[in-house]
């Protein structure tokens, strides 16, 4: 129930906020806008919408978990509204537990909205429901819990800017580490090799999450990797949660 | 150790500044005893070390070393939070949330159950005078009423303990009298309070004891009519049907020249058998004394000269 308070909280404070409804909209106007564009392209109009939709709802979404959730730890802090939480009997972790499911919560709902938009609109393109769609967006969800879960590490112990620097980082290195790995074993130095290797297993592979291209291309999908794949998001948003809640234990707040 | 609601043992507090890290000890090994049902002023000149002393008490930083106790339990079991209110300094509260959600939060965060959390929620909202503003966002509060609601959130909990931080600060002065009230009814209530200020006289007024805390030492504690008992600064006589020829005449072992008022010479002496002294030799003269009164030092007078008398702090750490 205390956790549930502080989710209810975040989430409040989220949806109060109007800067949310702002990225929302206009995230909604280009999913809409993807049929100026389809109509450009011959036979090829669903795909191109299911293509740009889900990319921009992947984008959106990404723009909202990293923004707020660099602040999530930090405000309470900077603002000491958490002075008034942490004398109330509660763990610090179940305080970053309601705040990351606080804020999951959010991209929950913004994702429903922007995936019910595109839903229906390639429905209208496709002339049948798009189910597999819904297997693209949880992907994407779960890749929101796992830049989430970075962003809250980074909160926990470091201003908003600073996280803001370090989750975009490994977001780009986390999207980008497959081909570097691919580069160095082709191209590098063993000490190179050894680096890019220890990046690769160490950020995350956010290559996992992104099986848009294959279902608007109608290509097989395998069952195993897919659940690899989830499970992989899983462990890591998880170990992500734990390390958060490890460092704020114990630290002091000023 | 039950007996008392706050206790800590040798508790001392560093912090690492600067680029190079240096520790500065903010607080050297602090013994703090209230007990339970008193009031009991924090008292300290700015940076003595107040705040981090119940930050501390609250958990929202950890002891370099020592030990703290709450209500007979040790304060890194959340659970014996649930038995404690605490204001923070100038608090601030989510703008984005009225006062009553901000109540209902915090009534959540102490597992109430929705009923008596409602309840308890309009009960406080009427004693701190906002039941009006229940339902303004706080972003429109003023001071006064964050302040207000700061103190309501602190007691949604019927606490036994409460630990207040500068209640009284920035607020105006009919604001403070009602914080003053506020604090002796829940004495009344048989809880113990414990907060800082700078007050001197709202301190003055309420507490039952005191703490003195300079350079983050504990300089003294205790009952404030002991402490300041047994600082008297002077005693006064006054005197009627004399004049001042006579009087000087008579070699009195004054401390200041005597004053004249009207049809009454006031006296003052130092100590008393100064007193002693003076009143025999009046008595023989037949000088009719009207009144003898110990002048004691305030506890502003007490506190300034405890902070004037210790050393400025060196800027240095441990």
């Amino acid at each position: 129930m205390k956790v549930l308070a502080i989710v209810l909280n975040t989430f409040k404070e989220a949806v109060r906020d109007k800067i949310l409804y702002a990225i929302l909209i206009f995230a909604l106007f280009l999913i809409g806008g993807s049929v100026v564009l389809a109509a450009l392209s011959i036979g090829q109009e669903a795909k191109i919408i299911q293509d740009l939709g889900l990319s921009c709802i992947s984008l959106f979404g990404t723009l909202i978990a990293i923004f707020l959730g660099i602040g999530l730890v930090y405000k309470e802090i900077e603002k000491r509204t958490l002075y008034i939480l942490i004398s109330k009997p509660i763990y610090r972790g179940q305080f970053i537990l309601g705040k990351y499911f606080g804020l999951s919560l959010v991209l929950l709902i913004n994702l429903a909205v922007m995936g019910t938009g595109l839903f229906l609109l390639s429905r209208v393109y496709l002339g049948k429901w798009p189910w597999l769609q819904i297997l693209a967006l949880a992907f994407i969800y779960l890749e929101l819990l796992v830049i989430t879960g970075i962003a809250i590490l980074f909160s926990s112990f470091t201003t908003p800017t600073l996280s803001a620097i370090f989750t975009l980082s490994i977001f780009f290195i986390g999207h980008l580490s497959p081909d570097l790995k691919l580069f160095a074993a082709r191209f590098g130095r063993p000490s190179s090799r050894f680096f890019i290797d220890f990046l690769y297993y160490l950020l995350p592979n956010f290559r996992h999450f992104h099986w848009e291209s294959s279902i608007v291309h109608g290509r097989p999908l395998d069952h195993a990797i897919l659940i690899q794949s989830a499970s992989y998001g899983l462990l890591y948003g998880a170990s992500l949660l734990l390390s958060a809640i490890l460092i704020f234990a114990r630290r002091d707040l000023k | 150790m039950d007996s008392q609601a706050i206790s800590t043992k040798d508790l001392c507090k560093d912090f690492r500044v600067g680029f190079a890290m240096r520790k500065v000890r903010v607080l050297h090994g602090l013994n703090l005893e209230v007990q339970r049902g008193e009031i009991f002023g924090y008292l300290g000149p700015n940076g003595a070390g107040k705040t981090t002393t119940i930050k501390l008490l609250m958990g929202l930083i950890f002891p370099s070393s020592g030990q703290i106790s709450l209500l007979g339990e040790e304060i890194d079991k959340p659970p014996v939070r649930s038995r404690i209110g605490f204001l923070p300094e100038n608090p601030y509260f989510y703008d984005h949330l009225t006062g009553w959600e901000l109540m209902d939060y915090c009534g959540r965060l102490l597992g109430m159950e929705k009923a008596p959390r409602a309840a308890r929620i309009t009960e406080l909202l009427e004693r701190v005078g906002l039941r009006e503003a229940a339902h303004t966002p706080l972003r429109k509060y003023s001071k006064g009423m964050v302040q207000r609601i700061g103190l309501a959130q602190a007691l949604i909990g019927h606490p036994e303990l409460v630990i207040l931080d500068e209640p009284m600060s920035g607020l105006d002065p009919i604001g403070r009298k009602e914080v003053r009230d506020l604090i002796l009814s829940l004495k009344e209530e048989g809880k113990t309070i414990f907060f800082s200020s700078h007050i001197l006289p709202d301190v003055e007024m309420i507490c039952d004891r005191v703490g003195i805390l300079i350079d983050g030492r504990l300089k003294e504690a205790g009952v404030l009519e002991e402490l300041l008992e047994t600082r008297v600064e002077s005693i006064e006589i006054t005197v009627r049907e004399a004049n001042l020829g006579v009087l000087s005449r008579l070699q009195l072992p004054l401390s200041a020249q005597p004053l004249q008022r009207g049809g009454k010479i006031l006296l003052s002496v130092p100590h008393e058998q100064a007193l002693q002294d003076a009143l025999s030799r009046l008595m023989r003269e037949g000088v009719r004394i009207v009144s003898i009164v110990p002048q004691k030092e305030t506890l502003e007078e007490y506190f300034l000269k405890e902070v004037q008398l210790s050393p400025r702090p060196s800027g240095e750490g441990k």
